[in-house]
């Protein structure tokens, strides 16, 4: 059962990672000119990096801070952290604006760059 | 855009309750569907990539920096969906060998996820 004390957790770091998208974009603005797909394209890459080298970490310490702190960090911060709807957005508007084979690359190319760093993060974060 | 105090407050706020409103969706998915497959996280991604292409096509983003839009899609929609969860929970799929179950999660998560944008959009009246 999910208590209160979840929510609040949760929400305090899905709070918290969305400021620091919006900070991420701002980034993206200032040195590529567009937040456009690339600072979506690095929350997204990160977030899943964290989310996995969380998930083995606690998963390897059943109670302790790393269990503890599991509905902040996991699906609080990188759950607010990251984005799926800015992304099917982008990805529509690169199809609507007439740059199909854009949003193709950037479409479909996601998965596989998400999963990656998934699988990295999941690396690190098992102790050898 | 240059954002003020006011902004990043609300982006706090909205990605709060986009989380716990995930959260929210996620237990409930759980509870009726089960836990086999990642129902909660394809559920909320969807919905909020709707939403957004509705508010995109009422904000006219990309070019505008209203306040709503950095409310609702940057705080609200953007801390109600994930990819970080997406990633690991396809990853975990894989990895469990149930790669049926995993390209069936990208799949529905991807095609539809881009469509959704493009009904919302549409559905108020964003043009080409």
């Amino acid at each position: 059962m999910t208590s209160w004390r979840d929510y609040l957790s949760v929400g305090l770091g899905s709070g918290l990672g969305a400021a620091l998208r919006l900070l991420v974009a701002q980034g993206a603005w200032a040195l590529w000119g567009s937040a456009f797909v690339w600072g979506t394209l690095v929350v997204n890459l990160v977030g899943s990096w964290l989310i996995a080298a969380f998930a083995a970490r606690a998963s390897h310490r059943i109670s302790g801070h790393a269990a503890r702190w599991q509905p902040f960090l996991v699906a609080g911060f990188c759950g607010g952290f990251t984005t799926f709807s800015l992304f099917g957005l982008e990805t529509f508007h690169l199809l609507n604006t007439g740059h199909p084979w854009l949003a193709l690359a950037y479409g479909v190319g996601s998965v596989p760059l998400w999963l990656g760093a998934a699988w990295l993060g999941q690396r690190v974060g098992t102790p050898s | 855009m240059t954002l003020g105090p006011l902004d990043w407050l609300l982006v706090v706020l909205g990605g709060a309750l986009g989380g716990m409103a995930r959260l929210a969706v996620t237990e409930l998915t759980a509870l009726w569907w089960g836990r086999t497959f990642p129902w909660g996280t394809l559920v909320v991604n969807l919905g909020g990539t709707l939403g957004i292409g509705a508010l995109a096509a009422l904000v006219g983003w990309p070019e505008a920096g209203a306040v709503g839009w950095t409310f609702l899609a940057v705080g609200v929609l953007g801390g109600f969906t994930t990819v970080s969860s997406f990633s690991l929970q396809t990853l975990t799929l894989f990895q469990e060998g149930r790669k049926n179950a995993a390209l069936l999660n990208i799949m529905a998560t991807l095609v539809p996820g881009v469509a959704m944008a493009g009904l919302g959009w549409w559905a108020v009246g964003g043009g080409v």
